[in-house]
């Protein structure tokens, strides 16, 4: 009887933590459906009274939220890619790779971990301006295109490929790069999934250097579009959620899609120490 | 190891790298990235790039449009950002050499575009425009665009702030018509509030510097002293206006709250909430817009009130000007367009869609302007505006003003710790100023 | 064999040079900015930059934006993180209790606001806290409680960017514990058992001697994450009311693009490093001195 009981409990605990978390989100969503000025008004109102699909429209047709929607995902999929292609090389080249200088190359990079991005900002931007690249798609993405968290993760994951399968490969005369692709890759999968994910997400919820970067309009990804409306439209709450449940949307389905892979990886790196 | 074996090469391969694939892989993601290095879309040589702020952005896209259709072959790209934003995107497009053809400057930031020499200058241009004959503007408005006897920006609107009322709870509270001195806007405020406590007679919000320094230019204070290079808030009538301004939410007339605690300005002006508020041009068209049908006939607008006799009503000779950047490879097409935007039926259209004020005389003789009522109180108060210092560090001291002044309100300051830190924050502002002028002097 | 070139840098080559060239190279250009007064004079005519020392240090030290951005970011570390942690950990204990069923479906609801983008989160959250129409007012009016203006009122503004944070964070650290919980073999719980350790006990020394590594590098995370505070206030309360939601990320923002003074926020960077990398050591010897004892 007593095990009921603590069952009980427990589960009460976790839906009234899980409802405590959900709720924002579910308030987000009914006040993007809600008639203008309801969401406003006096009142808990956890449900539209006439559900109304008017600021989503009047954020494709007004505002033209539909390029920044696209220029997020183009901006996302490039990093996601070209950081893929380069921290797993850099990764696997520190687990598997011998050569003079390794560890504490590895190390320094470890340390470098602490430093906050935000230190390098503004020399970045000046030196982005020398190149040419403020205001283009490629100041975005280049600087964001090495992620020391990402080498880390690749590296404790990489670890754990079997060394013989590796150097049964080299004694059969294959390249480094062959090794790499042929077989390291493929046992690296996980890893890479979740790196994918992983990096997707923080590209499309990055906020600060897209701000700072991107100043033409037509550029702009939708977290920065999303703040400029909260700046001028405080007045319009459906709106804004609507902006936000247009913002929030596309990552959550691609979590809660991968969700298994995203979490397995990151475990994987975080725990194995 | 069926896999492994898969893989055989010659031993001399071994540990090498295959160059020859490497090369061909990086060719092709050096492709690929070339691409990526796209900025924005490839625009015509000869579209003209315009930036305007807030709800100006809005008229200007249509006033583009009737550009567009007068002038044939030209192109006008109108991209809208938001005020709060515009300072930084403006500094950041010009580090960046992102800057638009044509843009709205606020008044204030003249000074500092003009210091970092992204402005061209107007002089030569003005006279030879015969559209653009200078006596037609409203004194103390050119001045604004004016740097060290140079014409910098063309003004576009005048943005002066007056006060909004709603004018049925002025008469509830026995009022029928509006004060015109402090003393009775006072009277009539402290009524309200014995009538409805809960609610606010007027509106302050703390983050914003105009009010106080309404007050205190028209006490006569300075802000700055010696040629702008110190701050002079210590000053007496400073004081005073500050002290008065405080005043106003210590005896519950104003809540202190900022701009950002305030969900929704209109649905709070329409429920009565708060009764008055010191704004500018762009809320007569938005009240109108945005107040229900049947409060149209409750608000009204007023002019500043006087302080006393020798004190009469004053208000800040605020509002935008059109700049050109310097460095435009488009800078005809775009005075052209600033031509356009300056002919008073294109005034009197902006008015029409924004609320803005046009700031030459000939405008306002339109029947829309002439007649309407609440625009006559801003017309009383284009006769008499007091500029802000003109220099680039304007925009922080205003920053600080506002900080203290918040400080003040809310209690975690002495009126004397917040005048002498306001004090201290313009000295280490201005510091740069000095050290260039005495430079410049020394040179000379 | 002479034209060997070894097969790692082919693989940490590009890597390298984009951390070396867009992190490393800037990072050191920031401390040489910080040492002179570069600011908007000297955009437009670069003769008028002057090399300045550490002057702009000693200002930092005098300037009292700069003590109450420490000081407002230092509250949202020492009380956003462990309270951050605590809920992190007591839900992850709770998901792991075994009679729970639906592990993975509540694992899933608590990392949901981890995903969401944070601007979108701070303007649903700004609409949440408003102190009249907001449903987290009209809840405390239905209960009776006075209305809070969370974002307006000064005492309240951190605590309220504080709450909103830790929902967006718990299940991130959640997660992480939920996997160093299971990874503790279900012996050493029997081996308490058998031993009379009733439920609290197991957990006093069982589950949290074993959870140590995991909970060391949950806490240096989520510090130095939370000393990087700046999308919140920047979109809910713009550093306000009376900054007293500035942080120092926002303070750099504020002088070095708002102003232009970039001199003066590479001094407030360089000044947020040193005080992550001080944080970071000092919780490391901590961990490291209590392990010690523990082993002791």
């Amino acid at each position: 009887m007593k095990r009921r009981v603590e069952a009980l409990a427990l589960h009460a605990a976790l839906v009234a933590l899980a409802a405590a978390t959900l709720l924002p989100l579910w308030w987000m969503v009914a006040a993007s459906l809600m008639p203008a000025g309801e969401a406003a008004s006096a009142g808990l109102r956890l449900w539209p009274s006439r559900p109304t699909f008017a600021h989503y429209r009047a954020l494709f047709d007004e505002l033209h939220l539909a390029r920044q929607l696209a220029n997020s995902a183009l901006l996302a999929t490039a990093i996601t890619a070209i950081s893929l292609a380069v921290n797993t090389a850099a990764g696997y080249a520190f687990a598997k790779l011998r050569f003079r200088a390794r560890e504490p190359l590895f190390r320094g990079l470890l340390a470098a971990m602490v430093i906050p991005g935000q230190v390098a900002m503004l020399p970045l931007f000046l030196l982005l301006q020398a190149l040419g690249l403020v205001n283009t798609f490629a100041g975005v993405i280049v600087p964001g295109v090495a992620s020391i968290f990402a080498i880390f993760l690749v590296r404790q994951y990489a670890l754990g490929i079997p060394d013989s399968l590796l150097d049964a490969a080299r004694v059969d005369g294959a390249g480094e790069a062959r090794v790499f692709w042929s077989i390291a890759l493929p046992a690296l999968r996980p890893i890479l999934v979740t790196l994918a994910v992983f990096t997707f997400l923080g590209s499309w919820n990055d906020f600060l250097w897209p701000l700072i970067v991107l100043s033409d309009d037509r550029l702009q990804t939708l977290p920065v579009a999303l703040a400029n409306l909260a700046g001028e439209h405080v007045q319009d709450t459906e709106l804004m959620m609507a902006g936000a449940v247009l913002t929030v949307l596309p990552v959550v389905v691609l979590f809660v899609v991968l969700q298994r892979h995203y979490l397995a990886g990151l475990l994987a790196g975080a725990v194995k120490e | 190891m069926e896999h492994a074996r898969r893989l055989t090469r010659g031993p001399a391969h071994r540990d090498r790298v295959d160059c020859a694939r490497v090369l061909h892989r990086l060719a092709c993601s050096a492709a690929v990235l070339s691409l990526l290095a796209c900025g924005p879309p490839a625009r015509d040589v000869d579209t003209l790039v315009f930036w305007a702020m807030g709800s100006e952005g809005a008229a200007a896209d249509a006033l583009a449009r009737d550009y567009e259709a007068r002038t044939p072959g030209a192109r006008v790209r109108v991209q809208q950002i938001p005020w709060s934003a515009a300072h930084e995107k403006l500094l950041t497009a010009y580090v960046g050499d992102a800057m638009p053809d044509v843009f709205q400057l606020g008044n204030t930031w003249v000074a500092e575009f003009v210091a970092l020499g992204a402005l061209e200058p107007l002089d030569a241009r003005l006279a030879a425009s015969p559209a653009l004959a200078s006596d037609d503007w409203f004194p103390g408005v050119q001045a604004a665009a004016r740097v060290e006897g140079v014409t910098w920006a063309v003004p576009w609107y005048v943005d002066t702030r007056v006060l909004f009322y709603r004018s049925d709870l002025l008469a509830a509270a026995g009022f029928a018509a509006p004060p015109a001195s402090w003393d009775g806007w006072l009277a009539a405020w402290r009524a309200m509030k014995a009538r409805a406590p809960e609610r606010w007679p007027v509106l302050l919000p703390l983050g914003e510097w105009e009010v106080p320094v309404i007050l205190a230019l028209q006490r006569g204070a300075g802000l700055l002293r010696d040629g702008e290079r110190y701050g002079d808030f210590r000053d007496p009538r400073f004081r005073e206006a500050l002290a008065f301004y405080a005043g106003l939410f210590e005896q519950g007339l104003a809540p202190p709250a900022g701009a950002g605690q305030v969900a929704n300005l209109y649905q709070d002006f329409a429920a009565g909430f708060f009764a008055a508020l010191v704004t500018g041009p762009w809320n007569l068209g938005e009240m109108a817009r945005r107040l229900p049908p049947a409060l149209q006939d409750d608000w009204a607008t007023a002019p500043i009130p006087a302080l006393d006799a020798q004190h009469p009503s004053v208000s800040i000779a605020g509002g935008a000007c059109l700049a050109i950047h310097r460095g435009s490879p488009r800078r005809d097409a775009a005075w052209r367009f600033v031509e356009f935007l300056s002919e008073p039926a294109q005034q009197v259209a902006f008015h029409a869609s924004t609320g803005d004020l046009p700031p030459r005389a000939a405008a306002w003789e339109a029947p829309a302007l002439r007649d309407d009522p609440r625009a006559a109180a801003f017309r009383a108060q284009l006769a008499s505006l007091r500029a802000t210092p003109a220099i680039p560090e304007w925009e922080r001291i205003a920053a600080e003003i506002t900080r203290q002044a918040e400080a003040l309100v809310r209690g975690e300051a002495t009126l004397d710790e917040a005048l002498a830190r306001l004090d201290g924050a313009a000295d280490a502002i201005l510091e740069k100023r000095r050290w260039l002028l005495a430079r410049r002097s020394e040179a000379r | 064999m002479s034209r060997r070139v070894p097969a790692a840098l082919w693989f940490l080559a590009p890597a390298l040079a984009a951390l070396a060239l867009f992190f490393v190279a800037p990072v050191a250009a920031s401390l040489l900015l910080s040492l002179t007064d570069f600011d908007v004079y000297a955009v437009g005519d670069p003769s008028t930059l002057r090399f300045t020392g550490l002057r702009n240090y000693g200002a930092l030290l005098g300037d009292p934006s700069f003590w109450t951005a420490l000081r407002n970011t230092l509250f949202f570390v020492l009380v956003g993180g462990p309270l951050s942690v605590a809920v992190s950990l007591g839900g992850a204990l709770l998901v792991n209790a075994r009679a729970v069923r639906l592990r993975g479906f509540f694992r899933t609801v608590f990392f949901l606001p981890v995903v969401t983008t944070l601007v979108a989160v701070a303007v649903v959250w700004r609409a949440l806290y408003h102190p009249r129409v907001g449903p987290l007012a009209e809840l405390f009016r239905a209960f009776g409680l006075p209305a809070i203006d969370w974002l307006g009122d000064p005492r309240f503004a951190m605590p309220a960017i504080v709450g909103m944070a830790v929902w967006k964070n718990f299940g991130f650290n959640l997660v992480i514990f939920l996997a160093g919980l299971q990874s503790i073999p279900e012996r050493l719980y029997e081996a308490a058992r058998i031993d009379g350790a009733g439920a609290w006990q197991q957990l006093r020394h069982v589950t949290l001697p074993m959870l140590a590594p995991t909970f060391l590098f949950v806490s240096i995370s989520t510090l130095i994450g939370y000393f990087q505070l700046f999308a919140e206030p920047y979109v809910m309360t713009n550093g306000g009311p009376s900054d007293a939601t500035l942080s120092i990320v926002l303070l750099m923002y504020r002088e070095g693009f708002r102003w232009w003074n970039l001199g003066y926020a590479a001094a407030v960077a360089f000044v947020l490093f040193l005080l992550i990398l001080a944080a970071s050591v000092l919780q490391l010897r901590l961990r490291r001195g209590a392990a010690l004892e523990g082993a002791a």
